[in-house]
């Protein structure tokens, strides 16, 4: 079977998936239907040749549902609580998005065809990568060598994001004291 | 083409929880299929049809792989989710400690 066939299916299921976890009641059930959209996401990364970045996504919907379950999933874990929802403003809200997706349709037209990409710098990558750095995964050869400064981006905000978490749970709340 | 219109797709559904949800983890899960959508989007772009994964080995001839730059960039974007998600659920713990609800309609004084 080609590969468009196999993402087509992949996506169709990923789709139902995050519009099952979006509209279920039950938040342990919402939590576990998002894992499988990433196990989705991680699979297609297989079939699109992208081993690392499986193995990373792979690792992260672990994580994720790990600190989903852990934070939210009480002894007497919580449902959404029904409220009233205004039947009118979602109505716009769906036409507008849908609106937004006839739109979009002919901006993708302009984009090279899936199958084709431009390869202007990859390709100097692919060519000269093993002589430039000595690292035999080229992937590894750009985040760590010709975008090491990406890298270094990364690691600051994701440091920042880790110091704020900490801090937000360490301040003791007035209702607390 | 129509992979590019499925993806995109997947990601206005994470628009439209982020939009017309009332319940924060909802929101929080939404952002991160919106972040799915993005992600795998970008690799939709590096794909070339008939080549395989930008590893050399030894021993086998050149043979076309596909675009590696998209890749190493997505790999970065991976790891910043994940401590995004972190933070979202701190706020949202938070959130519930001080006003045992996590409907954004219910929480309105502003005082930490």
């Amino acid at each position: 079977m080609p590969i468009e066939t196999w993402l087509i299916f992949i996506l169709s299921f990923m789709i139902i998936g995050s519009i099952v976890a979006l509209e279920i009641k039950d938040i342990l059930s919402a939590v576990i239907a998002v894992g499988v959209v990433g196990l989705g996401v991680s699979l297609s990364f297989i079939f699109l040749q992208a081993p690392d970045l499986a193995i990373v996504q792979f690792l992260f919907e672990i994580f994720a549902l790990i600190i989903m379950v852990r934070a939210f999933v009480k002894k007497d874990y919580h449902q959404e609580e029904p409220s009233k929802v205004n039947k009118i403003l979602i109505g716009i809200t769906i036409i507008t998005l849908l609106a937004i997706l006839y739109f979009t349709a002919s901006i993708l037209n302009l984009l090279p065809e899936f199958g084709e990409p431009l390869m202007n710098t990859a390709q100097y990558y692919l060519n000269n990568g093993a002589s430039d750095t000595g690292a035999a995964n080229l992937v590894t050869s750009i985040i760590l060598d010709y975008r090491a400064y990406d890298t270094l981006g990364e690691v600051t905000v994701l440091f920042t994001a880790i110091l704020g978490a900490l801090t937000v749970l360490r301040i003791k709340s007035k209702s607390h004291r | 083409m129509i992979l590019y219109l499925l993806c995109f797709t997947l990601m206005l559904v994470g628009l439209y929880g982020i939009l017309t949800k009332r319940d924060l983890i909802k929101i929080i899960l939404s952002a991160s299929i919106m972040g799915y959508a993005t992600n795998l989007l970008l690799i939709l772009f590096a794909y070339r049809n008939g080549s395989i994964f930008p590893i050399l080995r030894k021993g086998v001839e050149i043979i076309p792989m596909v675009d590696p730059l998209p890749q190493a960039l997505v790999l970065t974007s991976i790891v910043i989710e994940l401590g995004t998600t972190a933070l979202l659920v701190a706020l949202a713990l938070k959130l519930f400690q001080k006003y045992k609800t996590y409907d954004i309609t219910k929480i309105r004084k502003l005082s930490g």
